[in-house]
């Protein structure tokens, strides 16, 4: 297994043992260093304050009440440390946990993975990077179900059908070449696409264009 | 039988025509019988509640005891039945004596009941025995020619001495105004007692709604029991097959990043990927059977996550109150789920809108799915929705189905919230 480019202090919370176990194995497998590896949401602030890790990992549903104890944790920790990323794992998409998450204080990364995406340890290893570096990574699953839920209205109702796709596959993190391959069409004209997206949505024009299409729309 | 539907309206007819019918006959049947009846009912309340007081120190009294408002609702049913000589009902279903047995059983125990039982064992006992003794004096007195016949001589009928063959012949015309009148007063009593029966027996509006509120309890008793069965399931799978399985797909992917290319890496990968099949497959299997998503978070977020797994564009529009009562939360989540799968199954529709408010006077949840497709749907026919409208008329709501041919369909259920 290839050593990370930075091996991190990860404080992980995650109630069912056999998942929890597992994710320690996959984070010191690849070098990390878990300082903690807790079964609720109590436990995740008061080690995250003593230890101050570089990341957190968080289930969303854990006890007492097994709702959305993870997700409170999860926004309550960007407040309190902005310096800290936060990776939050679901076992299903719910729209209100992401914007929760995305609208809590801009910090450090953040992310938000279904659990299925565990498995693809290598895929999740380099999205728990790329949160740590403070980027923002959102499940393509969770991005492809929002972009259909708000087909009727808010700001994607400015956008043609074409210009939706490709925003579809721009938030799963394609290149205009991988899109153009994708959707049969030739470079030029998913440049085309991308340059009318950025023009319609209201972005900041500061960021990652790129990324802060996909946010701007996410937030709602 | 005549033109008269019942005992009452022949006797108060035209005298011919009462007399000329089976009413007079009916009633004195309905009278004689109570005698028969009567004696049984009193021997066995005497025996019962007579053994029942002398045992109840052992319990096996008690029992006993405790049986008697089941004898008197046997006794009920024989008199309901025997009502009808001098009053006949329209035909209804008929119930099977075990449906009936069953029925009592569950029913309150009926005071009334009771109370009819003893009166039938004592005082209508009495009254009748007397009646049917009163009766024999007129048929003596028209038979009494052939007494002398039989036996001539001075004999006493009914109180008269009869002392010539004149007298007896003399008697006979007396006998038959006698009867006639008795006829009469029969009837009365017959149709007294009736009436004085139905009192007692009908079931009291009182004890239908008594047993209706005990039955819709019961009912929607089953339904919060069944939701919570489903809700236990599902937390057993969570919490076990399923995480286990995510563990197996994690040490799997872990494996893939561990072995050399090779034959036994694509083994890694393909046990990888039947691991992350039978994964979602136990998903699917979860959310059929009460989904995370809607406990945690409720029906608008649990529709939203339906919408958005739907091969047809869905149209959301939720305008509810942070959460529903589980129950109704549950089923219009599963009649949702149901109706959005018949729409992709049958309806070949190319949208599907999904609405749902609470009605501000009633506290009544509405609800509809409605699609664009060609219609012709039936509740009746196969599809869940039965079943769902079951679930539905469980929480005294109402689900209905409307597609004609051509469409659209729209399945509307409204729900009180309780």
């Amino acid at each position: 297994m290839p050593t990370p480019v930075r091996p991190l202090r990860i404080v992980l919370a995650e109630d069912a043992a056999l998942l929890r176990e597992g994710l320690v194995g996959i984070l010191e497998r690849a070098g990390h260093d878990v300082v903690a590896a807790v079964g609720e949401a109590d436990a995740l602030q008061a080690y995250v304050r003593r230890d101050h890790p570089d990341v957190v990992i968080t289930d969303v549903r854990m006890p007492p009440t097994h709702t959305d104890e993870g997700l409170r944790a999860a926004v309550a920790i960007r407040a309190g440390h902005p310096d800290i990323a936060v990776m939050v794992l679901s076992a299903y998409v719910a729209e209100s946990y992401v914007a929760e998450l995305l609208d809590s204080a801009p910090a450090a990364g953040v992310g938000y993975l279904l659990k299925d995406r565990v498995g693809h340890v290598r895929e999740f290893l380099d999205s728990l990077a790329r949160v740590a570096d403070g980027g923002t990574v959102v499940d393509p699953d969770v991005v492809r179900q929002l972009l259909r839920r708000r087909r009727d209205d808010g700001p994607l109702a400015a956008l043609t059908e074409r210009e939706r796709e490709v925003l579809a596959l721009m938030a799963e993190g394609r290149t205009n070449g991988q899109i153009a391959q994708l959707l049969v069409v030739s470079e030029a004209a998913v440049r085309k696409h991308v340059g009318s997206i950025f023009a319609k949505l209201p972005l900041d024009p500061a960021g990652d264009r790129r990324v802060s299409a996909v946010l701007a729309y996410l937030r709602g | 039988m005549s033109s008269f539907p019942d005992a009452w309206t022949a006797v108060r007819g035209r005298p011919w025509r009462f007399l000329a019918s089976a009413w007079p006959w009916r009633s004195v049947l309905y009278v004689a019988s109570t005698v028969p009846v009567g004696i049984v009912v009193l021997v066995v309340l005497v025996t019962v509640v007579g053994v029942g007081l002398l045992t109840a120190v052992v319990i096996v009294g008690v029992l006993a005891l405790l049986r008697v408002p089941l004898i008197t609702r046997v006794v009920a049913a024989v008199e309901r039945w025997r009502l009808r000589l001098v009053q006949p009902q329209p035909a209804g279903r008929r119930t099977s004596w075990r449906e009936q047995l069953r029925a009592w059983r569950s029913l309150p125990v009926a005071w009334s009941e009771i109370g009819y039982a003893v009166l039938l064992s004592t005082v209508l006992l009495a009254v009748d025995g007397l009646a049917l003794a009163v009766l024999s004096a007129p048929v003596v007195l028209i038979a009494s020619p052939l007494f002398w016949q039989v036996t001539p001589g001075e004999m006493e009928v009914a109180g008269w001495r009869v002392d010539t063959v004149g007298e007896a012949w003399l008697a006979v015309p007396v006998g038959a105004v006698l009867l006639l009148v008795l006829a009469y007063l029969l009837t009365w009593l017959a149709c007294g007692q009736a009436a004085l029966a139905r009192l007692l027996l009908d079931p009291p509006e009182e004890r239908l709604q008594q047993a209706v509120a005990e039955l819709r309890r019961s009912r929607s008793g089953l339904v919060d029991a069944f939701a919570a069965e489903r809700h236990r399931i599902e937390r057993d799978l969570h919490d076990g097959v399923q995480q286990r399985l995510v563990a197996l797909t994690m040490t799997l992917g872990s494996a893939e990043l561990e072995v050399e290319d090779g034959p036994g890496l694509e083994l890694v990968r393909a046990a990888h990927r039947q691991a992350e099949d039978a994964l979602a497959d136990l998903r699917a299997t979860v959310r059929g059977i009460h989904p995370q998503v809607l406990t945690d978070h409720g029906l608008v977020a649990a529709v939203h996550e339906i919408a958005d797994r739907f091969p047809v564009p869905v149209g959301v529009d939720l305008a509810l109150p942070e959460r529903l009562p589980a129950p109704v939360e549950n089923a219009a989540y599963f009649v949702v789920s149901e109706s959005l799968t018949n729409v992709a199954r049958h309806a070949r529709a190319g949208r599907a809108d999904v609405r749902a408010w609470v009605e501000q006077t009633g506290g009544v949840l509405v609800l509809t799915v409605t699609d664009d497709g060609v219609g012709g749907a039936d509740a009746a026919q196969g599809s869940g929705l039965a079943g769902l409208a079951a679930r539905v008329e469980a929480l005294d709501g109402t689900l209905l189905v409307t597609s004609p041919v051509g469409g659209p369909t729209q399945v509307r259920v409204e729900c009180p919230l309780r």
